[in-house]
């Protein structure tokens, strides 16, 4: 009974832990630059002068992106793999799934930058400002490392989380409800975006979740593709950058006490803004999107 | 091989004709050279013992071994002289006109209406106060619209199983099928949401041709006009229900209704 209670509690222990030390190490800079470090945009070490704003922009937005393009591809891929796809097309399928999931990011950060980047640069950016050039947000110089580039290599990096866990659950549907929506005459598409999902979206919602967590603190390979910028740019494709790259790059040549103070408070920002986006689907796993049994 | 196929007054059109059907999963052949006529506003019971093919029977009248890979049907089956297996026909049609209730509550995790009006939008309905309109209906002739009326936008996974199962029935009905086919739907139900669910048989054959798979054999002799008889995949014996329970002419039958196959 006592380890139950040790085991527990030290997760406790390790969560207060990391918040106090990270509290403490950020002191001086909130001493200094005040709760304005949060909407401040100078990110400037020469004169010691710190605001966050860009760089929880980059974060936010290049996961955002992230989970838009890997939710979309990842529902649909695990609706195929789940209920379209036969045996011997699934498995294979699902094999190769998990096992993108298992590279490791500096890999991807490596592809991103020799491969994904200049195709961005040369095919991608210059077709969406052909297209969609009227969007402030496809407008502007482009670098190949930036902002959406940074999106799309954690897409590619989230997609596998996204799909594995759907697929778990879309398969976890009772083939009652299949049925049911069958024999009323229902296509099998219909019965997948009438009944399936829905019942599966709970789920689904979850898998989303545990996917942006790790956009969110995503860093080796953000870093490589995103052009580390601390510049707010309304174009995606204007070189970023995110709280996790700024930290891992500059951690090292902080010397000034108020420098390193401030990479701290980056983490903890971090830590607050990945609590903020778990409660957040917390909430609406309780409220929303309740199983309607429970209604 | 025996069997022995009761032919009905030819004079009635038959609502269903099925003939030689066989059903195979993968290579185990669940059904054997089964023929039977389906009449119009009846009830026709399916009896026999757990594993004799009935149930399998009766998920091939509205195509639902399409569903699993690995099944096979030959044969043909006829409703109102039109093979349903013939390769132009769309198993989807087929199901929107033979209708299925299925041996668990199988409601969908959404509110009571948008349960029942699930098929007729489906099928194209959007307007609002048909939709309400077919939502009534369907319910009360499933005898539970006194009971949801002020709740139906209530999930239909807080009703109690009998009620699920009429909901689920009301959700058939709402296609307006001109068959349903019915697996032992009352056999996950306590006794009075049983006896519901059969008064409501007793009505829905007005409207409807009901085929039904029951392993309970005053079941079938409450409710059925005919009853067929299953037995390691093939169909003994059919007739009118008085005839199987009072002078089958299969020994086979006969030992099942005086219980002794268990």
């Amino acid at each position: 009974m006592l380890a139950v209670y040790a085991s527990s509690a030290l997760f406790v222990l390790i969560v207060a832990g990391l918040f106090a030390e990270l509290f403490s190490g950020s002191w001086l800079a909130m001493r200094t630059f005040g709760p304005s470090f949060l909407w401040t945009s100078h990110w400037n070490p020469v004169t010691n002068h710190f605001g966050a704003l860009p760089l929880i922009y980059g974060t936010v937005v290049s996961s955002a992106i992230g989970i838009l393009l890997a939710g979309v591809i990842g529902i649909f891929a695990a609706a195929y793999l789940a209920d379209f796809a036969n045996r011997f097309l699934a498995q294979p399928l699902t094999f190769m799934i998990e096992m993108l999931a298992a590279v490791p990011s500096v890999v991807f950060g490596l592809w991103g930058l020799f491969v994904l980047a200049p195709i961005m640069r040369n095919y991608v950016d210059p077709f969406l400002q052909a297209k969609f050039g009227f969007l402030p947000i496809f407008q502007g110089t482009i670098y190949g490392t930036s902002l959406l580039t940074a999106g799309v290599i954690l897409a590619i990096m989230i997609v596998p989380t996204v799909t594995a866990i759907s697929r778990d659950v879309i398969k976890a549907i009772p083939n009652d409800l299949r049925e049911a929506s069958a024999s009323l005459g229902a296509t099998r598409w219909e019965t997948m975006w009438k009944v399936v999902l829905p019942a599966a979206r709970a789920g689904i919602f979850g898998a989303l979740i545990l996917a942006l967590g790790r956009a969110l603190g995503e860093t080796i390979a953000v870093t490589m593709v995103i052009g580390n910028r601390p510049a707010i740019a309304v174009s995606l494709f204007a070189p970023a950058y995110s709280l996790p790259s700024v930290i891992a790059n500059e951690f090292t040549e902080a010397t000034a006490d108020v420098y390193l103070s401030a990479l701290i408070e980056l983490g903890l920002v971090l830590f607050v803004v990945s609590m903020i986006v778990n409660g957040l689907a917390r909430f609406l796993t309780l409220t929303v999107l309740r199983p309607a049994g429970s209604r | 091989m025996i069997r022995v196929i009761e032919r009905d007054a030819p004079v009635i059109p038959a609502k269903m004709d099925i003939e030689d059907l066989n059903v195979y999963y993968g290579r185990f052949h669940a059904l054997k050279d089964a023929s039977l006529r389906v009449l119009p506003h009846k009830v026709t019971a399916l009896i026999g013992p757990s594993g004799c093919g009935k149930s399998t029977f009766l998920r091939a009248l509205n195509r639902m071994h399409d569903l699993m890979d690995g099944t096979h049907v030959s044969g043909t089956v006829k409703l109102d002289g039109v093979d349903i297996y013939a390769p132009d026909v769309d198993p989807v049609q087929i199901r929107h006109r033979i209708g299925m209730v299925f041996q668990r509550p199988n409601p969908f995790p959404q509110s009571i209406y948008e349960n029942v009006v699930y098929g007729p939008k489906l099928y194209g309905e959007r307007d609002a106060n048909k939709l309400k309109a077919i939502c009534e209906a369907s319910l009360r002739q499933a005898f539970l619209w006194d009971e949801v009326k002020d709740r139906l936008d209530r999930s239909a996974l807080v009703l109690s199983g009998g009620q699920q199962q009429r909901l689920c029935i009301a959700r058939v009905i709402a296609v307006k099928p001109q068959v349903i086919v019915m697996d032992e739907p009352a056999s996950a139900l306590d006794p009075i949401a049983t006896s519901k669910i059969e008064d409501l048989i007793g009505e829905l054959k007005k409207e409807y041709t009901v085929v039904i798979v029951t392993h309970s054999m005053q079941q079938a002799a409450r409710l059925s006009d005919f009853t067929s008889f299953f037995l390691l995949g093939e169909l003994i014996e059919a007739g009118t229900t008085s005839e199987i329970f009072t002078r089958p002419k299969d020994k086979r039958t006969e030992d099942y209704i005086t219980g002794r196959y268990g």
